[in-house]
C-alpha cells in the first residue's frame, strides 16, 4: 500500500470516529437529563465535529481530487465510512452515553498525546489542538462514571449494564492493519501498544473508584474501520445526509 | 487607507468576538500574523469546532474592504494551538467588567477529577467563595460557576 493511500484512509478513520460520535451526542441536544448536561454534551459534540472537519478536509487534500470536507461527510455511502463500531452505538440512557464516551475518551487522550509527535505536521498540529479539548471530555466522562457507579443502586445497575454491553466494542479502537503499519514506518502514526496500555490502566483505575466491575476480557467486535458497520450507521447517515441527498449541492 | 501592518492592526482592533462582543480578536490573541506586504492575515481558532471562526473571517474581510483594502488572504493555522495564556491584560479586564471571570493561572493544570482546584473570583461581588457547576458553559470556551455569596451564576473563561 502506498503512503498516500494509507494516509487518506487513516484520516478518514480518525475523522469518522469524531464525526459519528459527535453526531450521536448531538442527538441529546434539547433532551439532556439536566440543563448543564445538555450543554456539556452539545459542547463536546461541537468539539468532535470540529475535529472531524479538520481531518476530512485534510483527507480530501491528500487525495487531491477536489473533494471537500462536505463531500466526504455528506456524499459517502455507509460502506465507505471508517469509524469504529463503538461510536455508532445508540445513546440509550444517560449512563450508556457516558460509558461509550468514557471508553472513547480514555483512548482519545493518550492517542492524541502520541500523535503530537507525528512527522506529518498537519496531524501533529491537529493532535496538539484536539488534546486540549479531549482532556476536558475525559475528565467529564470519568467524573460521571464515578458518580453513576458509586451512586444509587439504580444508577449503578444502569452503568454496569451499559459497560457490560459496550465492552466488546472497545478492542477495535486499538486495531491495526496495513494502513497503520505503512504510516508507523514513516513515524506518521503512533504505535498502538503503549496507548492500549495507558487505556487499560486508566480505565481500570476509574472503574475501581466507581466501584464497577470490569467485564472479562473476551471476544471483541470489529469491522467498522474497514466499512463493515451495524445497521445503526445507515440510520445516522439518513439523518446526517438528508439535506444534501434531497437538495444536491445546496448551500447556506 | 494604505495597507501597512499598523493600519491593518488598528482596523482589527474593531473586529469583535461575536460570542464575547467586548473582546476584540486582538485581545483574544487569535490573530497570529499580519503581513501587509504579502496581503496576508493568519488567524487560529480557539476550539476546533468554534462556530465563530467563519463570522470572524467575514468581519475581517468587511472592515478591510470598507477601508479600501481588498484581496487580503486570510489563512487559518492550527499550530501553535491557541491557549488562554494569549488573552491580553486589557482583554482580561474587559471580560471581568462584562461579567465573565477571566482565566486563572496557566493552561497546564487541569487533570484533577471533581472540581477546579483554582479559586475563581465572582465578577459581580469579587467574592472568592465560588463553586464550579459545570466545565461546559454557554460556549465552548466557558465553564459555569456560581457565587456562594451573592448567589449569582456566572461564566468563567476556562483555561486551555
Ligand atoms: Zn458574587
Amino acid at each position: 500500500m502506498e503512503k498516500q493511500e494509507a494516509l487518506i484512509e487513516y484520516c478518514l478513520r480518525l475523522g469518522d470516529n469524531s464525526l459519528i460520535l459527535g453526531h450521536r451526542i448531538s442527538e441529546w441536544c434539547g433532551h439532556g437529563p439536566i440543563l448543564e448536561e445538555d450543554i456539556a454534551l452539545t459542547n463536546i459534540a461541537l468539539d468532535l465535529v470540529g475535529q472531524a472537519r479538520t481531518l476530512l478536509t485534510y483527507a480530501g487534500e491528500v487525495e487531491g481530487k477536489g473533494r471537500t470536507e462536505d463531500d466526504l461527510a455528506y456524499l459517502r455511502q455507509v460502506r465507505e465510512y471508517r469509524n469504529c463500531l463503538l461510536l455508532e452505538q445508540e445513546n440509550g440512557d444517560f449512563a450508556r452515553t457516558i460509558v461509550r464516551q468514557f471508553l472513547f475518551d480514555s483512548y482519545h487522550v493518550p492517542f492524541l498525546e502520541a500523535l503530537r509527535s507525528s512527522t506529518d505536521t498537519t496531524l501533529a498540529a491537529f493532535a496538539e489542538k484536539s488534546l486540549k479539548e479531549a482532556t476536558y471530555h475525559l475528565r467529564h466522562s470519568s467524573e460521571w462514571m464515578i458518580r453513576l457507579g458509586d451512586g444509587t443502586e439504580e444508577s449503578k445497575t444502569r452503568v454496569q449494564g451499559a459497560l457490560n454491553e459496550l465492552w466488546m466494542y472497545s478492542g477495535e479502537l486499538f486495531e491495526t492493519d496495513e494502513v497503520e503499519s505503512v504510516l508507523q514506518k514513516e513515524k506518521i502514526a503512533p504505535n498502538m501498544d503503549a496507548i492500549k496500555k495507558t487505556w487499560t490502566t486508566n480505565v481500570a483505575g476509574i472503574l475501581e473508584l466507581a466501584t464497577l466491575t470490569q467485564p472479562e476480557a473476551g471476544w471483541m467486535q470489529s469491522g467498522g474501520r474497514t466499512g463493515k458497520h451495524s445497521e445503526l450507521l445507515g440510520y445516522i447517515l439518513a439523518e446526517l445526509q438528508y439535506v444534501q441527498r434531497s437538495y444536491p449541492g445546496c448551500e447556506w | 487607507m494604505v495597507a501597512t501592518n499598523d493600519n491593518i492592526l488598528s482596523l482589527l482592533e474593531n473586529v469583535m468576538d461575536p460570542e464575547v462582543p467586548v473582546l476584540s480578536i486582538l485581545d483574544l490573541g487569535i490573530v497570529r500574523k499580519v503581513d501587509a506586504e504579502n496581503n496576508t492575515i493568519v488567524i487560529t481558532p480557539t476550539y476546533s469546532g468554534c462556530p465563530a471562526m467563519q463570522t470572524i473571517e467575514d468581519d475581517i474581510r468587511k472592515i478591510l474592504a470598507d477601508n479600501g483594502l481588498e484581496n487580503i488572504t486570510i489563512e487559518t493555522t492550527l499550530t501553535p494551538a491557541w491557549t488562554t495564556d494569549w488573552l491580553s491584560e486589557s482583554g482580561r479586564k474587559k471580560l471581568r467588567e462584562y461579567g465573565i471571570a477571566p482565566p486563572v493561572g496557566t493552561s497546564k493544570d487541569k487533570n484533577v477529577l471533581f472540581g477546579d482546584e483554582k479559586q475563581v473570583s465572582c465578577p459581580q461581588c469579587r467574592s472568592g467563595n465560588t463553586k464550579l457547576i459545570s466545565q461546559f458553559g454557554s460556549t465552548a470556551c466557558k465553564a459555569l460557576y456560581k457565587c456562594e455569596d451573592c448567589l449569582e451564576p456566572f461564566d468563567y473563561f476556562k483555561c486551555i
